[in-house]
């Protein structure tokens, strides 16, 4: 077989294949609720009112989603300029570390000045930490899918080395967690008395700025012209390493603000358990978005969605909650299959 | 020092070291397969998780030790079909199919678990592999219990090594594979496949990883738990880059890896351990295997076609 490039995909096409995968990936949870012994009809209902039922339901959704917008952002930016950032469970960590770093009573800082300055040094150091492979990937020409990946590791083993060393609530009974921010570091709530934290808008006004700067700046065009064609980017005078570095800092930065987001608008202290894997489930949303800023808060909150839901769920109907990464990890197959199948017709001969 | 030198001296450590080097062995056999033909196969991390919980699950529910090892390679091999018939054919990103790949077998694995033993917090126990004595050999001193007193599987990893090794550099067909990777329009233009050839190496490859992710529960910890597999996947990886896509190469590296991997757990015990936070010695293998690629990164041995889809008739 080989594939053939549609000049111009019919809409019966562009609409029919995504809805096909959402379809199997439906289908394919369905199947293995009912492997679980349960009713596929109920386990679905229970997802989606768990996910969206209720006010707090809803919240709890938005809540969720708030982290995935950023590391959505961060792997969409990226991704855009073929840079494979694989790292923004590190870069969150480093954003969560410098939140606790400046706001658990190091600065007597009033809110309008502590907030920034936590929230910029949270960027300063997620954009340091996504630095180091991109250097030795631009210079050395070393792969940054694994460098970056194996940060992961060495960036939580780091958080928990401090956790239990220097970083140690002497309060905490002895548990491995940080001491607990002062107020005036605190996020408040977007609207007093509903559990939903301003982290969801400083998402949402991270996601505009996004869009901004890939549609509107030269910046954004560099970055789309390296991840196109690098060859003809370079013969096009666009300085590919520069770019790329750029590209680099802006992803770190990105998702280091949804570390500083949890720990300064949910959490309050950092915990080892901060992140059940927001950086890798970042790489889903920004796909499932196919790499659009604006695409990620909504695949964001989908995402969050089918946790939150799921979890709701395993309580109730006893399905195991890993229902909800394996039906994720399916949407991700079947949607990049049917991506590339609207756009190329297959030939058997 | 002196307690370092102790710890060389000793037996059980070259006994550890081999240990651990066993299942990276096989993992970083199936990665070198699929890029000597072409493909990058991050699935490798998941992979590992399926293979560690089929081979476990099938000896803890009745079956025999290496039908254990059977089901999780042919497991394995079942999610190096769908990477496969995603990344070949249909040409998709290696990279974000490789890391659906992980996502999609892990959560697999841990939905199968939670599914089978809904309420264990403490995970069950296998009668796994047993050391197996080479007569005389094991009777060497320092190398004899190192290499010649180990378990049937570790055997096994040594010779795949010189398995793959003939198969990909002495017979027609590890010339096709390596051509696959190098050069697949010249591969096509002889009249063979260049889609069946990557397609049967990253099946095969996944199925070699799948055995080393067994290794660990049918060889070393005798149970599932999550989190153990812990980043070997991508570990083995880096010993691919490490060993310039040569199987014998990438042994030692594995080999290596063990060394340090093992000496940071015994250094931990020691009067160093005691000073230091146990998490930078956890840090050493990541931090290492980076060293690694960077000390490498000047060499350009890659297979010239890694990570790029062959779509026939297109130039």
């Amino acid at each position: 077989m080989r594939l053939e490039v549609i000049a111009r995909p019919s809409p019966l096409r562009l609409i029919g294949f995504p809805a096909i995968a959402l379809g199997l990936t439906v289908l394919f949870g369905s199947s293995l609720a009912l492997l679980a012994g349960a009713n596929p009809f109920q386990t679905l209902g229970l997802i989606l009112r768990g996910a969206a039922g209720s006010q707090f339901a809803l919240l709890e959704t938005l809540n969720r989603a708030t982290p995935l917008i950023f590391t959505g952002l961060a792997v969409a930016v990226a991704f855009r300029a073929k840079l494979w950032n694989i790292g923004a469970e590190a870069q969150l960590y480093a954003g969560a570390l410098m939140a606790v770093l400046l706001g658990t009573g190091a600065l007597g800082w009033p809110s309008g000045l502590l907030l920034p300055a936590m929230a910029g040094a949270a960027m300063l150091a997620g954009a340091l930490v996504l630095l180091g492979p991109a250097l030795l990937k631009t210079k050395l020409g070393v792969d940054e899918v694994v460098t970056t990946l194996l940060f992961n590791f060495i960036m939580l083993l780091f958080i928990s080395m401090l956790l239990e060393g220097p970083l140690k609530d002497p309060m905490g009974m002895g548990w491995p967690q940080s001491s607990r921010l002062v107020p005036e570091a605190r996020l408040p709530r977007i609207v007093e008395g509903l559990r939903l934290h301003w982290g969801f808008g400083l998402a949402l006004i991270a996601a505009v700025v996004v869009w901004v700067i890939q549609s509107r700046t030269t910046l954004g065009y560099e970055m789309r012209a390296v991840g196109q064609n690098k060859q003809a980017a370079e013969f096009a005078g666009i300085p590919v390493g520069r770019v790329i570095v750029k590209t680099a800092l802006l992803s770190g930065g990105l998702a280091a603000l949804g570390g500083f987001s949890e720990v300064a608008g949910l959490r309050g202290n950092l915990t080892l358990d901060l992140s059940p894997g927001f950086g890798y489930t970042g790489i889903i949303v920004a796909m499932l978005a196919l790499l659009n800023p604006i695409g990620v808060v909504i695949s964001a909150i989908f995402v969050a969605g089918v946790f939150v839901g799921a979890d709701s769920m395993s309580r109730a109907a006893g399905v195991p909650t890993y229902i909800a990464n394996i039906m994720l990890a399916t949407a991700l197959l079947t949607m990049v299959l049917a991506i590339a199948l609207t756009r190329f017709r297959v030939r058997w001969d | 020092m002196g307690e370092i030198l102790e710890i060389l001296l000793s037996a059980s450590f070259w006994a550890a070291v081999i240990r651990i080097a066993s299942p990276l062995i096989f993992a970083t056999m199936g990665e070198l397969i699929c890029e000597r033909a072409g493909v990058l196969n991050l699935g490798i991390e998941g992979i590992m998780v399926v293979g560690a919980f089929a081979g476990w699950m099938t000896v803890y529910s009745g079956g025999g030790l290496w039908t254990g090892v059977l089901v999780a390679m042919l497991a394995g091999m079942l999610f190096g079909l769908l990477h496969g018939t995603l990344t070949v054919p249909f040409g998709l990103s290696q990279h974000v199919v490789g890391l659906g790949i992980t996502l999609l077998a892990t959560a697999s694995a841990y939905f199968a678990y939670r599914l089978a033993l809904p309420r264990v917090t403490t995970p069950p126990r296998i009668e796994a592999f047993q050391p197996l004595p080479i007569p005389i050999l094991s009777e060497l001193p320092l190398i004899g219990p190192a290499l010649f007193n180990q378990t049937p599987l570790t055997y096994l990893a040594f010779a795949l090594v010189g398995v793959v090794s003939f198969v990909l550099f002495r017979t027609p067909l590890g010339l096709a594979i390596r051509a696959a990777g190098e050069n697949p329009a010249a591969v096509a233009a002889q009249g063979l496949s260049v889609t069946a050839l990557r397609m049967g190496a990253v099946m095969v490859g996944s199925g070699l990883m799948a055995v080393g992710g067994a290794f660990l529960t049918m060889s070393a910890f005798n149970s599932f738990f999550f989190e153990m597999v812990n980043g070997r996947g991508w570990i083995c990886i880096a010993l691919v880059v490490f060993g310039a896509w040569m199987p014998g190469k990438a042994l030692l590296g594995a080999v290596l890896f063990g060394m340090f991997d093992a000496l940071q757990i015994r250094l931990q015990q020691t009067s160093i351990g005691a000073d230091m936070p146990y998490q930078i010695f956890l840090m050493m293998p990541f931090v290492l295997s980076i060293l690694a690629l960077v000390i490498m990164s000047r060499r350009a041995s890659v297979p010239a076609a890694l990570m790029v889809p062959f779509n026939k008739g297109e130039r």
